[in-house]
């Protein structure tokens, strides 16, 4: 009877409501709490004012709100079946952007729509791991394991993150690249392959460093040596460090931030909030705010290792690490170990896109959790 | 199938290999943050004060002079000064030629401009013009957008309302120069002036005060936000001088064109109540900064504008020296007041003749006829018998041979010469002949105006060892004043002569006597050769004063006081190649002794 019942469950849909309890509650506290810290932080950034950034930020939050809830609704059958559709889509808008952006003399990295600017460059960081999470689902291990077998998932991160390379946008061509290479690493390529494509990255490096832009050049050189210029380009990593340092255990205070509101800290309200925050909460407000976004990570890694289907599991661990890149480069980049490279500290950084591809994100791992015991099939 | 399932055992494992290494990445930024926030927060939390807190040097305001009865001699005006920014402006040259569009700026401006922002740091504002005009402000301002890095700035500037005619005594404030001893930061700021001369540099440091501290909350572009904290210096200390500037404008006046001084003093405190040098020149122009050609003209002016006369002026003190060698004469027993000496116009020593001015002879004189005439042989008869040693402790006693200590810089000590003197300045034995011309104060002796008017007041005082001030005195700083070791009563059988030279028919200064109120000056007249009047001049007749180029005229000097039965004014009057004493010098001093009467406060000498 039990096994019967078990089976019936696999093979039938589940009903709207019955997804509305399977819905993890906690995971979906940790993304308001996560939120909360963001209006809050956007409150004082500008200066203790609700109108500039705050009540936008919560206003994007609760359209993107809905979608995750939406994503996480419906049936993953259709997330596999659409999965190559959907990727190809947003290449074009890729292409059409980039096109548009020739073409036309301003460059565009965006499509307007009423409360977001969509870049399409980053939706494709969710396309490209629904793609290789379908292309790996419906491949056998031999041939993940050979050369022949890696190529068109390769082709599949390459050509996209050359796109957007193109733009130019370093960090998001990075993330889409570390996105996949974390993909490839857990359905088992191998790691001398690995090995074989750093040590080619090493070789390749001043080759590329002639097609990096100037300014490009300029953030790594000044990362390399925030002191080469103070007034500058290092001028951003030092006072951000100042800003932190300063903040000491317990933080200055709220809405007391001197390096914040006296505007020596750049980009308070985007790039660089989490200074911000640190400043005014010091390291106890810092930790806070990673802790929760190790839960989130935590709880996807869950919900993946409890998914009974190969194209869940791999699909919510390639957008946990997605959204662990977002946090950790941002982090990084504000406390000076990377290279100030423009990526945002998702639903706490002002800014409509990340905030919409991070929520579609947490849908689409909901959604992977609510059916955990849906059985794909290998030609669905 | 079985391949199936190590394809799920290995995406597990590789899963938790990735979730580990994720962990490991937020466990370094975690230690990062403590790395910042705790081990280095002391660190940070300086840096950030240093970025917020910006200290500024308050420059207190320079004390203001006044003279005695609170006229203004010495102020601060409202001064706008426009200065660039280097790193305010992304174009400096850029900015300059904006800035030319508005006001001409010369070459050479420019190029010290430049040169100036080269060697400052960044963030220094240079200076590009001060003493704006209202007009040239509004103009600035309106072109604000076009002109990045210039900013103007409010400050202060000295102003000498009596220009010239107070220079040698008020002295200027100009920037503080690399010789200047750096004992207060406000020395530091640029621009910063301090006194070079004069008052200004005498009490300096009571004048500066002290600089105060603010530190203010700034942002990122520099803009106060509030202030932290501050600490206000100390005021510039207001001085009141002893001058009178109405009597000072009358010396001034008096001196006209001629290059001389004139020192008029009070004879029982010392307030030194006119100093006047000439010629002169505006301090106002060293403040604001004089140029090339004007300052080399004051150097090489033959009259010499930049000396100042008063004190640093030496000259030989002529026939005004002769009361000293009459209280010596008397002191010493060589002559009595009734002892009378035969001038027949000259004498001889040896085989060297001495002459006296009138080449005629003044017959028998008493000491009383003598400085009434001013005879020169009488003199000369005295100090022979008298000797030197004595005649120069006499000067020494009324002030001459030293330093009067009125705390100028060059002051000069002037010369009286001894026997001492000579062996270790000259290497030479005292001539008998020496005695003789120093009788008639030639010679080596050198005095100062300075120390010509102290020993007036000296003389007819009651013998008070008075010395020159330029601040009131109290009475009980002038009930502290010593009394000089002379007889009265031979001090007032010279005060009889020197009122017998003003008031006596044939006395030298007879045409410059007054009689104002009853108030009579008495006094002694000198003129004193600057050249040596060979023997072939005598025979054929000496030339006339007004036929000599000016730097070979006699020097004009008059020494005097009033009112002659009360004295309480002393005054020097020295004109350089003026002629002589009796026709230009005595004339001054009369009417600058009249004028002091006339604005005198206090009824007590009417009487």
């Amino acid at each position: 009877m039990y096994k019967f019942y078990e089976t019936s469950i696999k093979n039938q849909s589940l009903t709207l409501k019955e997804k509305f309890f399977n819905l993890s509650f906690s995971y979906i506290l940790f993304i308001v709490l996560l939120v909360s810290v963001g209006v809050v932080m956007l409150y004082s950034a500008a200066n203790g004012d609700w109108n500039q950034w705050a009540l936008k930020h919560l206003l994007r939050f609760s359209v993107a709100f809905g979608l995750m809830i939406f994503l996480a609704m419906i049936d993953i059958k259709y997330l596999l079946r659409y999965a190559y559709f959907f990727y190809f889509v947003v290449l074009l808008l890729l292409i059409y952007v980039e096109v548009k952006g020739h073409v036309g003399m301003g460059a565009q990295r965006w499509i307007n729509l009423k409360f977001f600017n969509l870049q399409p460059s980053e939706l494709m960081k969710i396309a490209l791991v629904l793609a290789l999470a379908k292309y790996f689902h419906t491949t056998s291990l031999q041939s993940i394991e050979t050369i022949r077998g890696i190529i068109p998932p390769l082709l599949l991160v390459l050509f996209p993150a050359f796109l957007v390379l193109t733009q130019p946008d370093l960090g998001t061509a990075m993330m889409l690249l570390m996105t996949a290479g974390a993909m490839f690493f857990v359905v088992g390529v191998q790691l001398w392959k690995f090995g074989a494509v750093l040590l080619g990255a090493i070789v390749m490096a001043p080759v590329a460093w002639h097609f990096l832009r100037e300014y490009q050049q300029n953030r790594v050189l000044t990362f390399l040596d925030p002191e080469r210029d103070p007034l500058g380009a290092g001028y951003h990593i030092i006072q951000s460090k100042i800003a932190l340092g300063s903040g000491g255990v317990f933080g200055k205070g709220f809405l007391k931030g001197t390096q914040s509101h006296l505007n020596f800290l750049p980009e308070k309200h985007t790039d660089f909030i989490f200074t911000m925050l640190s400043e005014e909460f010091g390291m106890v407000g810092a930790v806070f705010v990673i802790l929760l976004n190790m839960l989130i990570i935590a709880y996807s890694f869950a919900f993946a290792l409890r998914s009974t289907s190969y194209f869940g599991k791999l699909l919510a661990i390639g957008l946990a690490t997605n959204f662990f890149l977002y946090v950790c480069i941002n982090t990084a980049m504000v406390l000076g170990l990377l290279p100030v490279v423009g990526i945002p500290l998702p639903l706490i950084s002002y800014g409509g896109t990340v905030i919409l591809s991070v929520m579609a994100s947490f849908g689409i791992i909901l959604c992977v959790h609510i059916n955990r015991n849906v059985n794909l099939g290998k030609s669905d | 199938m079985n391949r199936d399932n190590d394809k799920g055992k290995v995406l597990v494992k590789r899963s938790l290999i990735l979730a580990f290494i994720e962990f490991l990445l937020f466990m370094v930024i975690i230690f990062r943050l403590y790395y910042l926030q705790v081990y280095q927060a002391d660190r940070y939390k300086m840096l950030a004060d240093e970025n917020r807190i910006s200290t500024r040097l308050l420059i207190p305001p320079r004390g203001i002079i006044y003279d005695r009865n609170q006229e203004l001699l010495a102020s601060n005006r409202q001064n706008f000064q426009v200065s660039i920014v280097a790193e305010q402006t992304p174009d400096i040259q850029e900015t300059l030629d904006a800035f030319k569009k508005i006001m001409p700026l010369s070459e050479v401006e420019e190029e010290k401009i430049k040169k100036e922002i080269r060697r400052k740091r960044s963030f220094v504002p240079i200076k590009i013009k001060d003493n704006l005009t209202w007009e040239e402000v509004s103009k600035i301002q309106l072109n604000a957008p076009s002109l990045p890095g210039i900013v103007i700035d409010e400050g202060l500037s000295r102003y000498y309302p009596f220009g010239e005619k107070m220079m040698h005594i008020l002295g200027y404030v100009s920037s503080v120069s690399d010789n200047d001893v750096k004992d207060d930061p406000l020395l530091e700021v640029p621009g910063f002036k301090i006194g070079k001369a004069g008052i200004e540099k005498l009490f300096e440091k009571r004048l500066r005060g002290r600089g105060g501290n603010q530190k203010l909350e700034v942002n990122a572009y520099g803009r106060v936000m509030k202030e932290i904290e501050k600490n206000d210096g100390v005021l510039g200390e207001k001085i009141d001088l002893s001058l009178d500037a109405r009597l000072q404008t009358k010396a001034f006046e008096l001196l006209g064109e001629e290059s001389g001084a004139i020192v008029l003093m009070d004879v029982h405190n010392g307030e030194i109540l006119a100093f006047v040098s000439t010629p002169s020149y505006d301090p106002n122009l060293m403040v604001t900064g004089i140029s090339n050609e004007d300052w080399k003209a004051l150097v090489n002016n033959e009259r010499h504008p930049l000396t100042n006369k008063v004190i640093a002026g030496r000259y030989s003190p002529g026939s005004t020296f002769k009361m000293i060698v009459a209280l010596a004469g008397l002191e010493s027993g060589a002559i009595k007041p009734e002892t009378r000496f035969f001038c027949a116009g000259k004498m001889f020593l040896g085989s060297h003749p001495f002459h006296c001015w009138k080449h005629s002879g003044h017959g028998y004189l008493d000491v009383v006829q003598a400085l009434q005439h001013s005879c020169d042989i009488f003199f000369y008869e005295t100090a022979q018998k008298v000797g030197i040693e004595k005649i120069a402790d006499m000067a020494r006693r009324l002030g001459l041979g030293e330093k009067v200590g009125i705390g100028l810089d060059n002051e000069n000590s002037g010369l009286i010469p001894d026997k001492a003197w000579k062996l270790k300045a000259r290497k030479e034995p005292w001539h008998p002949g020496e005695t003789l011309i120093s009788g008639i104060g030639q010679g080596y002796i050198l005095t100062t105006p300075i120390q010509l008017v102290t020993m007036m007041s000296r003389l007819v005082n009651g013998g008070y060892e008075v010395r020159p001030s330029f601040l009131r005195v109290s009475e009980e700083e002038q009930e502290n004043i010593k009394k000089i070791n002379v007889s009265q009563t031979y001090l007032d059988i010279v005060k009889e002569g020197m009122y017998n030279v003003v008031n006596v028919p044939g006395g030298t200064a007879y045409m410059s006597r007054f009689d104002y109120n009853g108030m009579k000056m008495g006094g002694k007249t000198g003129t004193t050769q600057v050249r040596r009047i060979s023997l072939k001049e005598r025979q054929t007749g000496i030339l006339k004063e007004s036929e000599l180029p000016w730097r070979l005229r006699n020097h004009a000097l008059f020494v005097g006081y009033a009112p002659h039965n009360n004295p309480k004014y002393a005054v020097a009057v020295l004109v350089e190649h003026g002629g002589g004493g009796s026709s230009v010098a005595a004339p001054m001093a009369s009417e600058l002794l009249q004028e002091a009467l006339k604005l005198d406060p206090s009824k007590k000498i009417i009487e």
